[in-house]
């Protein structure tokens, strides 16, 4: 014991040293991280603390945190943007993150009127409209129809909108992170309205949430009854609060105003409903003055998210290039990467599993020498859609559209391996 | 020969009622049937037609009481927008330039969806407290502001259906995409001619929140 309390001052006077020059090494090279002192106790051939001594017991927390080491890996807003934080939205930290299932406590959020916290006793969902038989069901009730069980991505259609004029936003998350993947427990609507019958005129459904701006959507009856759920659980919980607990719409491959949270309605009609969300917002302008109405479907999309404007490349070497890729219209196929600004590619591996509608994982590797690179990546689906460039999509749509910017983005490695957004022209 | 069409006719009816009663019948017996009142009390939506219009109506003369007491603070006095909160008067002729103003007058196509959408959601923070009547003033107030109506027509049930907006036509649909170019699935991988100059930087824009230091 006396030994190693002597072992430790000893090492104490080391640790200053190697400490302050470590600490200013990731101040140079990483502009957001959560930066940490190497502790030289802690190393070999040194027994740290946390071998010698017991830990804390089971149920120290009953539901588990993250290691408050990794407490930079949060959602983030952009404050400027919105009036309020009850009507704004904010980004899940993509290029902190591995595979393709987003935690929970990190998809974003979008909210128009503040998150409904709702006792699941009081639930109840109403179907009304053109069906044989108007009802009211529970949670309980939802919960003993058939299950479905499905992994799909949720992207609203503002995703990259501030990048349309330029390259605006210093960071992965803010020009990409308003997307997210989980895999969710519920109800097929086909299944549903087997229980309430739907009359011959039914043509579009009018999805209607609890929250306090009564959030609506009109949805055609071809996709209400091809693979929209009603789903209660994400990843195996409950919905978080913030997600639509007790219950919302998903529906796959489709921008993610229509995923309607808080789902207290659906009517059934023979005619879409106009309603603010459709006509005055998720609608894009052309440089004509005339804006495309319903345009649902999330075109196929990747990103690099390491290296990125937030992870810096800290060392000369082998490095594994990391990146996410996905379609609204179904698998991804292919994901190419180029290191030259779109002058060369190569293909990059895709990780199983690659599932329709779902986001995909991709790497490739690559040697770092200190030199620049443009880094882009480019995602191919299953219908051979190759996803376009940022001036491929202002030659047909302008610059003013907001929503549905699909287009590769390039992040600028810099010679001390920090990573800039720039726009290539 | 009557008895055996009789006899045929009752086999027909017991062998083919019952499969058609199943047709209708509820897959799973789950939920229950919804009342009238029920039903009223949450299906609030107005379609462009006017159908699920309620019965109500208002004018722009008390609607401008009605706007300045409850929404003004945020859309100021002349809807044009306080802070961040959307401007809703104006905008005329600006959707074809570089800096497009939306508001209800210049790009709303149906005034049911002002209806609908202020019933359910206005005042921010104090959804559904409007009256109906309260409702039709607010809708005629901003219809007038925006010069799509005269001060004292009375805007109801009846007519909202009616109201021709000025961007009506400005939508297109459906929708056009995949619109791009290259749908082949074989894009260019080596020397291809792709502009490789920096003509910008985020980091130059400078609006990127700055991470707090810890």
């Amino acid at each position: 014991m006396g030994k190693n309390k002597n072992k430790k001052i000893r090492l104490n006077r080391r640790q200053l040293l190697v400490g302050t020059a470590s600490l200013s090494a990731i101040a140079f090279t990483s502009r957001i991280s959560n930066s940490q002192e190497t502790n030289p106790n802690n190393l070999p051939p040194n027994v740290p603390e946390w071998t010698s001594e017991l830990g804390v017991g089971v149920d120290a927390n009953p539901y588990g945190m993250p290691s408050e080491y990794e407490n930079n890996v949060i959602r983030r807003n952009v404050e400027w943007l919105t009036a309020s934080t009850e009507s704004s939205v904010n980004f899940t930290p993509i290029q902190d993150l591995e595979g393709i299932v987003t935690p929970n406590g990190l998809c974003f959020e979008r909210h128009h009127g503040g998150v409904s916290v709702i006792n699941p006793r009081d639930y109840r969902l109403m179907i009304n409209g053109l069906v044989d038989r108007e009802m009211i069901f529970t949670l309980d009730d939802l919960k003993r129809f058939p299950q479905t069980n499905k992994f799909y991505f949720l992207e609203c259609a503002a995703n990259g909108g501030m990048e349309w004029k330029g390259s605006q936003l210093n960071g992965c998350q803010y020009t990409f992170g308003m997307v997210h993947n989980v895999q969710y427990t519920g109800v097929k609507l086909s299944d549903l309205i087997l229980e309430t019958g739907l009359k011959s005129k039914a043509k579009w459904v009018l999805a209607e949430g609890s929250d306090s701006s009564g959030m609506t959507r009109s949805i055609p009856i071809e996709k209400i009854l091809d693979d929209c759920i009603i789903a209660w659980a994400m990843n195996g919980e409950a919905l978080r609060p913030e997600q639509g607990y007790p219950a919302r719409l998903v529906v796959p491959g489709w921008e993610g105003n229509m995923w309607v949270k808080w789902l207290r309605r659906l009517e059934f009609g023979d005619m879409p409903y106009m309603t603010r969300e459709e006509t005055s917002k998720y609608t894009d302008l052309l440089p004509d003055g005339k804006a495309r109405m319903f345009t649902w479907v999330m075109d196929a999309k990747s990103v690099v998210t390491s290296p990125s404007p937030e992870k810096s490349i800290l060392h000369k070497g082998i490095h594994q290039l990391r990146g996410l890729a996905w379609s609204g219209r179904g698998k991804i196929k292919r994901v190419d990467v180029s290191l030259d600004g779109g002058k060369n590619w190569q293909t990059a591996k895709l990780h199983d599993p690659v599932m329709s509608k779902s986001l995909a994982r991709f790497t490739l590797p690559f040697e770092w020498n200190g030199q620049e690179l443009l880094v882009q990546s480019r995602a191919i689906d299953e219908t051979n859609y190759v996803q376009p460039t940022i001036n491929e999509l202002q030659k047909l749509r302008g610059v003013n559209s907001i929503y549905h910017n699909n287009s590769i983005a390039t992040w600028k490695v810099n010679k001390d391996g920090t990573v800039d957004n720039v726009r290539l022209g | 020969m009557f008895a055996l069409v009789k006899k045929l006719l009752i086999f027909l009816l017991i062998v083919f009622i019952p499969n058609l009663l199943i047709a209708k019948e509820r897959k799973f017996n789950l939920g229950k049937i919804a009342t009238k009142t029920e039903i009223a009390g949450w299906d609030i939506d107005v379609r462009p037609d006017g159908l699920g219009a309620p019965i109500g109506s208002g004018s722009a003369i008390i609607g401008e009481e009605v706007y300045a007491e409850q929404c003004a603070s945020c859309h100021g006095d002349f809807g044009e927008g306080l802070d961040r909160w959307p401007e809703l008067v104006g905008g005329e002729d600006s959707l074809d330039t570089h800096d497009p103003v939306k508001t209800t007058g210049s790009y709303w196509p149906y005034a049911s969806t002002m209806y609908d959408y202020i019933y359910r959601a206005m005042p921010f923070g104090v959804a559904q407290s409007l009256t109906h009547d309260e409702t039709y003033q607010v809708v005629a107030y901003l219809l007038y502001m925006n010069e799509i109506i005269e001060e004292d027509f009375v805007l109801n049930d009846k007519n909202i259906g009616k109201i021709k907006m000025p961007n009506v036509e400005g939508f297109l649909m459906p929708d056009p995409r995949p619109d791009i170019a290259n749908i082949s699935g074989n894009p260019c991988m080596k020397n291809c001619n792709s502009p490789t100059k920096i003509i910008g930087k985020a980091r130059d824009i400078d609006v990127t929140p700055e991470e707090e230091k810890s």
